[in-house]
């Protein structure tokens, strides 16, 4: 006992430092140029969501072309090769990393650690305004001589500053201008969501305590802060090649019959540089995901997580591993073939600790009370896709099946089960689970079941025959196949029924999207809790919760966040901020 | 803050419990600004050595012209040292309560800081004269990038520096210390990177 009388005095004083608040004067300081996470938070997701319709879109034209090539006249090669590197980069960096980390991330840490904002709420106003600019610089693209990049969202040089590729002028240059902004702005947020997770929790709110949410989203945060970097070299670099002829990536080269200028550069570097980004990218994009499902399923089966220290440890090992699995993407660039090796084994490491938060996943569901809920149902397929994104990842990280299938459709039908679907269905489930507290209204549900089983069942009838369509040896980022011998006729018809799909699902999205709409007015009133969750956020005083996030006095943490199912507490949960002598009944609300 | 003991807590056990409700929630005694002060270098680190490791990638290839050093460089550098030395000064004055004298350094430190940027960009200057362009060679162009990298993350520090000095008039000691604390933290680890930039051109 003495010693952990010792712990507690190397602890520090139990004091809850009250932060300097900012206040907004005005309505524009309040809604527009907003220090509040709160609003921060809602603006990017808003930003994310718009340019990520724009992606959306190009989906449907790039289908459109492959399921009916030579019937659409505005559809030229060159068109698809922009839509491809356009629909690809936003997809990945402007609307899934903004929305989990910007969005979910400025909303959810300061509520679920106890604090009453980000530790520099105007570093982080400003991370969002420059991620705005970075948007718009993008979208600018469209609109400059040439047009957009047509590179392919990798970049990959020479071919992307080379007069044959489309946007090669002020395309690739506002891209990678575009690319730099957002990596500033986002060091800016990153640098927030980092420190108040360390510095700002609330008392009793040890790091042990957190939910898996915030253990997700700050671990993907520092590994952005540690992998955005090598993009922005890259970006620099690139740049620098394309407008002052340095020759920093570019080799010797001829170009359409001349010699160029540049010689002796890297493309490989180039390479290198882009995967230590690119990969460690998808772990910023399934960390967050992974702890949002977590917390999801275990409150919606009403059960403790299983596992909780194995899951968080699972998130950091897996963080740390993502560092050193990136030239699996590089196979068929000539390596060395003990390099090869050495990355097919890093590679299949990865999957122990990933196979251990699906095993859990699955313990915690097992014989729980499983409500049907539509979080729920969205967190159920998002783990069904991710073991089946994740298994087919397992067959590309071996170098002798890679190879076959390095650049055909089934790499296509990998990345987008993976890293395409599986973080939409979170982020789905995490918005119809979060919305009641944004707004203090429930969505509609009938709205919301039609949303999910068109875009669960949707998604496999569109990704499930890709895979099929890459092991017939269609390859990637083909505007068309013309009459190729080695393509049967039923791979057409099959392609047209994916773009019919395609559209379907694109269009249900619509009904989501009025159905936000219209819940936000019409609504059934959510009240507070409504699915009687343990975490801070659902014990604000207002919902949804106000300016400063809780009243008074920040709430002080018990217990950690998974207290479901408890025998005789009342309400079979404890929240974590009821203390223990009062725990099975609510506090006087 | 040892993040594999923390890794290693059992919060279900009724001792840890205890530690638990008795903790005040913030992982480092440090003040906050100064962590995620720690946090972005960490960042610009991992920036500039991957430019680093770019350099002694492009270094060995045979095509490699070196250019001359300037002697101006030598005189740049010691104008940064004199930055930084200028900067410490002022800090330990600050603590130690010595208003004017904290004034003073802050200013010279600055002002050095700026003379340096101009002296870089006189090094430019002379280089291009010379007829050493960025895309001639790419030891050229490395240098170029690197001078300006450097220079970009020290303007950014002298911004930082005139927030502090327009508080000067008005701010209370507490806050004008924590801002000369980051500031000189800054200015150290920039006088760094540039000794390491500057080895780095001198060895090729
Ligand atoms: C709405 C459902 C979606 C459809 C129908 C769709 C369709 C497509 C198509 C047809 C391609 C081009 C394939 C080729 O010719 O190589 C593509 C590429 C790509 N998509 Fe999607 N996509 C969807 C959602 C997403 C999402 C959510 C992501 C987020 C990760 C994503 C990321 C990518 C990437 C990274 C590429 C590769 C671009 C390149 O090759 O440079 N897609 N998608
Ligand atoms: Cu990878």
């Amino acid at each position: 006992m003495a010693e952990v009388g010792a712990e507690i005095e190397r602890i520090g004083p139990a004091e809850v430092e009250d932060v300097e608040l900012y206040h907004a004067k005005s309505w524009i300081t309040k809604y527009v140029f907003s220090q509040d996470a709160k609003v921060i938070a809602i603006q990017y997701s808003a930003t994310a969501i718009a340019i990520g319709m724009v992606a959306l879109v190009l989906s449907w034209l790039m289908r459109l072309q492959l399921g009916f090539p030579e019937s659409f006249d505005f559809i030229e090669a060159q068109d698809y090769y922009q839509f491809i590197t356009m629909h690809g980069m936003i997809m990945v960096v402007y609307l899934l990393t903004a929305l989990f980390l910007g969005g979910f991330g400025n909303y959810l840490i300061p509520l679920m650690v106890g604090a009453r904002d980000m530790v520099f709420p105007y570093v982080n106003m400003l991370s969002y305004w420059i991620y705005l600019l970075a948007v718009l610089v993008l979208v600018a693209s469209f609109f400059v001589p040439g047009g957009p990049t047509g590179a392919g969202w990798t970049l990959y040089p020479p071919q992307a500053i080379l007069t044959g590729t489309p946007g090669a002028g002020a395309g690739i240059v506002l891209m990678l201008v575009s690319l730099a902004l957002f990596i500033i702005g986002f060091t800016m947020g990153g640098l927030n969501y980092v420190t108040t997770v360390l510095q700002a929790r609330t008392r009793g709110m040890t790091l042990m305590r957190m939910p898996l949410t915030v253990w997700g989203i700050f671990t993907a945060t520092v590994l952005a802060l540690l992998a955005f970097p090598a993009l922005f070299v890259g970006a620099v670099m690139m740049t620098l090649d394309s407008v002052l002829g340095t020759s920093f990536f570019m080799p010797t080269i001829v170009s359409q019959g001349e010699l160029l200028k540049h010689d002796g550069g890297s493309p490989i570097l180039f390479q290198h540089l882009f995967w230590f980004f690119g990969h460690p990218e998808v772990y910023i994009v399934a960390l967050p995901a992974f702890g949002i499902v977590s917390d999801l399923i275990s409150v919606h089966a009403r059960r403790h997580i299983f596992g909780y220290r194995m899951m968080v440890w699972a998130i950091v090992i897996i963080g740390a591993l993502s560092f050193v699995v990136w030239a699996h993407h590089m196979y068929v660039s000539g390596m060395n073939p003990y390099f090869g090796f050495f990355f097919a084994t890093t590679t299949l490491i990865i999957a122990v600790p990933t196979a251990i938060k699906v095993y859990n996943w699955t313990l915690t569901l097992w014989r729980a009370n499983i409500n049907f809920t539509l979080p729920m149902l969205f967190a159920l397929a998002f783990i069904v896709t991710f073991v089946n994104g994740g298994i087919t990842g397992l067959f590309l990280g071996n170098v002798v099946v890679d190879v076959p299938l390095s650049d055909t459709m089934f790499v296509v039908a990998h990345f987008h089960m993976v890293m395409g679907v599986a973080p939409i269905l979170v982020i789905f489930g995490a918005i119809y689970h979060w919305y009641p507290l944004m707004t203090g209204r429930m969505l509609n549900e009938a709205m919301g079941q039609f949303h999910f089983w068109v875009t669960f069942l949707g998604a496999y009838m569109i990704f499930l025959p890709i895979h099929y369509l890459g092991f017939l040896g269609v390859p990637r980022r083909y505007f068309e196949m013309g009459t190729t011998s080695f393509i049967p006729e039923s791979a057409h018809t099959l392609n047209e029924f994916i773009t019919v799909v395609a559209l379907i699902v694109g269009v249900a999205q619509l009904v989501f999207f009025y159905n936000v709409v219209w819940s936000m007015i019409k609504g059934k009133k959510a009240g507070h809790n409504p699915w009687k969750a343990t975490t801070l956020e659902w014990q604000t005083e207002e919902v949804p919760p106000g300016h400063g996030n809780f009243g008074r006095e920040l709430p002080v943490v018990y217990r950690w966040a998974y207290d479901y199912g408890v025998p005789g507490a009342e309400d079979d949960f404890v929240p974590q901020n009821h203390p223990p002598k009062r725990a099975p009944a609510r506090a006087a609300e | 803050m040892n993040i594999i003991e923390q890794l290693r807590q059992k919060p279900w056990t009724a001792e840890q419990v205890r530690i638990d409700d008795a903790h005040g929630g913030r992982a480092y005694v440090l003040p906050t600004a100064k962590l995620g002060l720690r946090i972005l270098l960490t960042a610009i680190t991992v920036l500039l050595s991957l430019f680093v490791v770019a350099y002694s990638d492009r270094m060995v290839v045979s095509d490699w012209r070196p250019l001359p050093e300037p002697w101006l460089l030598w005189l740049n550098t010691l104008v940064l040292i004199g930055s930084s030395v200028a900067m410490q000064r002022g800090l330990i004055a600050v603590r130690q309560g010595r208003i004017e004298r904290f004034k003073a350094s802050l200013l010279v430190a600055g002002g050095s800081a700026v003379v340096f940027l101009l002296g870089q960009l006189w090094v430019w200057r002379q280089l291009v004269e010379l007829g050493y362009f960025a895309a001639s060679n790419p030891a050229n162009a490395f240098f170029y990038l690197l001078t300006a990298l450097h220079g970009l993350h020290l303007l950014g520090g002298l911004v930082a520096w005139t927030r502090l000095v327009a508080r000067l008039t008005h701010g209370d000691t507490r806050r004008l210390r924590m801002g000369m604390e980051l500031c000189t933290i800054y200015w150290h680890f920039l006088l760094v990177v540039w000794l390491i930039f500057f080895a780095l051109l001198l060895y090729s």
